[in-house]
């Protein structure tokens, strides 16, 4: 098994971003394989977020090549990431409070009845979805009060759990979390992190922006290391401890 | 460390939850309670004469407040809505008054009723403007201007197709106009769109959070305007069911429509702050001013009465949703 190196499933080559005089990305190479949770850590200002806008089409890259299972892609926005697969997660809860859970995992894409009824009078099929959203939400193994509850009933790490779902339910292809848990307590974090394992045990990928340490050290399979808009290092958690790594982000010591 | 719990059994919601979860229900208490109160103190209020009364008085104000209902849905709100429902008056009996067709006449008074809905919604939508100063401005613009096509005063509208919606029709021992029969309607079908499909959905979701329904790929301005063209649309179907009530076309009416139409929302359990409420709520919320209006007059109490009790309702009904808010 481990003669055969594992599919990449989304790749970066050399991507530059430069923003006038200002270089956020320079020449930045990233890779995510098929099921793992690669970690992605760095100092303020190392580039994360621009890598990760890069790879959700919210940012075109200067120069350089975006890879989706080995094919160049060039996302005119992220809608265009959304249709090729790639699902996204966002720190602030990117759900509406008073719409159920149902509603809320299917929102955007809502499932139109078969038959006269949708084509001509588009109606809603209410039934399917909450049925596909138990099921979405039993596989996950999240636990949830009932389907029809509004969301706005649920805790913050239920409520993110929700956001998670949705993107898990509908990604073809990996999932990419920015800062997902920032606005959790540690109870809620645990939650959502299991959620996350679960997503990546069912075959999905999942490339994690996290400022969190521990979590990262908790969850992560490999460790994509961002200083001064490059890629300074990939470890895992196995061969390198959180000080490495802080001290690779810093400049302090390389890999 | 992993606090998550490993199970897929749901928690049911319980029947209490539910109904107490369903926003009509605090409103449907209270117009019970007034028509209670109003029945026994006054044997007349539940006379079949009486209820049609009540009705014919609640079409305009009710089917103004389906679209003011959908603007705040978004979290906007229309103080445009009289003035709008003005132009479609103005505008059809100056038609039909010059000769024209009246038929045409009303589709045209309409269509431009719609294109005041599109120019408001596409203030909002286009130039990210807030919706309470774009429909004032729409107000002060419109009011003006049908002053101006009017030279100032009213004239009357004789025409059998515009005063239509007035005439009777006999339903049970109950005597109903076609206005009211348009009215329902039109609350059923808005409701279906609000409730059954996707557009309803989607305009509860940017009135309950418009960052998370761009980020999950819902065209917010698009929809943002086509709220606003249906909300005018209805507003130029009321013209035509005000012409039915009286015929006679008056720059001047309608001036306490918006603040009517915005307390039948609100007291129907609607938030200003968009994306809870709907619909139901709108139509009991309006039926209770019409009840209170109906039951206070045949009590021969003085009017000013009224304003204050509605008053009252309108600052209990937005204190319970705030006081929900914080909960939650």
């Amino acid at each position: 098994m481990a003669d055969n190196p594992p599919h990449v499933v989304l790749e970066a080559r050399n991507v530059v971003k430069t923003y006038g005089h200002v270089t956020a990305l320079d020449g930045v190479d990233f890779e995510l394989r098929a099921g793992e949770i690669l970690a992605v850590v760095g100092d303020n200002g190392a580039g994360k977020s621009t890598l990760i806008k890069t790879l959700t089409g919210a940012v075109h890259p200067t120069s350089g090549d975006i890879l989706l299972d080995g094919a160049p892609v060039h996302f005119k926005g992220p809608l265009d990431a959304r249709h090729a697969g790639i699902e996204t997660v966002y720190q602030d809860l990117a759900v509406a409070p008073a719409l159920d859970i149902a509603a809320n995992l299917f929102l955007g894409r809502e499932l139109r009845a078969p038959g006269l009824l949708g084509r001509l009078f588009r109606r809603l099929d209410k039934t399917r979805m909450r049925e596909e959203a138990r099921r979405a939400m039993g596989e996950l193994k999240f636990r949830l009060p009932a389907i029809d509850n509004p969301v706005e009933s649920l805790s913050g790490g239920q409520r993110q759990g929700v956001a998670v779902a949705r993107a898990a339910l509908f990604a073809r292809k990996l999932v990419i979390m920015d800062e997902p848990t920032a606005a959790l307590g540690v109870r809620e974090t645990g939650q959502v992190l299991e959620l996350i394992r679960s997503i990546r045990d069912r075959g999905l990928p999942v490339a994690l922006i996290s400022h969190n340490m521990p979590n990262v050290f908790d969850i992560a399979d490999r460790i994509h290391i961002m200083r001064l808009g490059r890629r300074a290092a990939v470890v895992t958690p196995k061969t390198h401890s959180m000080n490495d790594v802080v001290a690779i982000m810093t400049g302090a010591a390389t890999a | 460390m992993n606090t998550a719990t490993v199970s897929d059994a749901e928690t049911p919601r319980s029947l209490k939850a539910r109904i107490l979860g369903t926003p009509s229900v605090g409103p449907l208490l209270v117009l019970l309670g007034f028509c209670v109160i109003f029945a026994l103190t006054n044997p007349r209020f539940l006379a079949t004469h009486n209820l049609s009364i009540i009705l014919q008085q609640t079409v305009i104000i009710g089917v103004l407040a389906i679209g003011q209902t959908l603007v705040i849905l978004t979290a906007g709100i229309d103080l445009a809505v009289g003035a709008i429902c003005v132009l479609g008056t103005i505008v059809a009996g100056k038609l039909v008054n010059l000769g024209y067709d009246p038929v045409l006449s009303m589709g045209f008074a309409i269509l431009l009723c719609t294109a005041a809905g599109l120019a408001a919604g596409g203030l909002v939508s286009g130039l990210r403007l807030p919706p309470f100063i774009v429909t004032l401005g729409i107000l002060g613009i419109l009011t003006a201007a049908l002053r101006l096509i009017s030279e100032g005063g009213a004239f009357p509208v004789r025409d059998p197709f515009l005063a239509w919606t007035g005439n009777t029709m006999k339903l049970g021992g109950f005597v109903l106009t076609y206005g009211v029969l348009i009215m329902f309607t039109l609350y059923a079908a808005v409701w279906y769109l609000l409730n059954q499909t996707k557009w309803g959905r989607h305009t509860y979701a940017i009135g309950n959070n418009a960052e998370a329904a761009r980020l999950v790929g819902i065209p917010v301005r698009r929809h943002l305007l086509s709220v606003y063209v249906l909300a005018g649309l209805i507003y130029g179907i009321a013209a035509w069911l005000a012409l039915g009530r009286i015929p006679n076309a008056d720059p001047n009416a309608m001036q306490s429509a918006n603040l009517d139409s915005i307390t039948a929302v609100v007291i129907g359990g609607t938030s200003l702050f968009g994306g809870r409420g709907g619909l139901i709520g709108t139509l009991i919320g309006a039926l209770i001013v019409g009840v209170l209006r109906n039951g206070l007059t045949l009590a021969g109490i003085d009017p000013l009465w009224q304003d204050l009790v509605t008053g009252i309702l309108v600052i209990i009904a937005v204190a319970l949703d705030q006081m929900s808010r914080r909960k939650s």
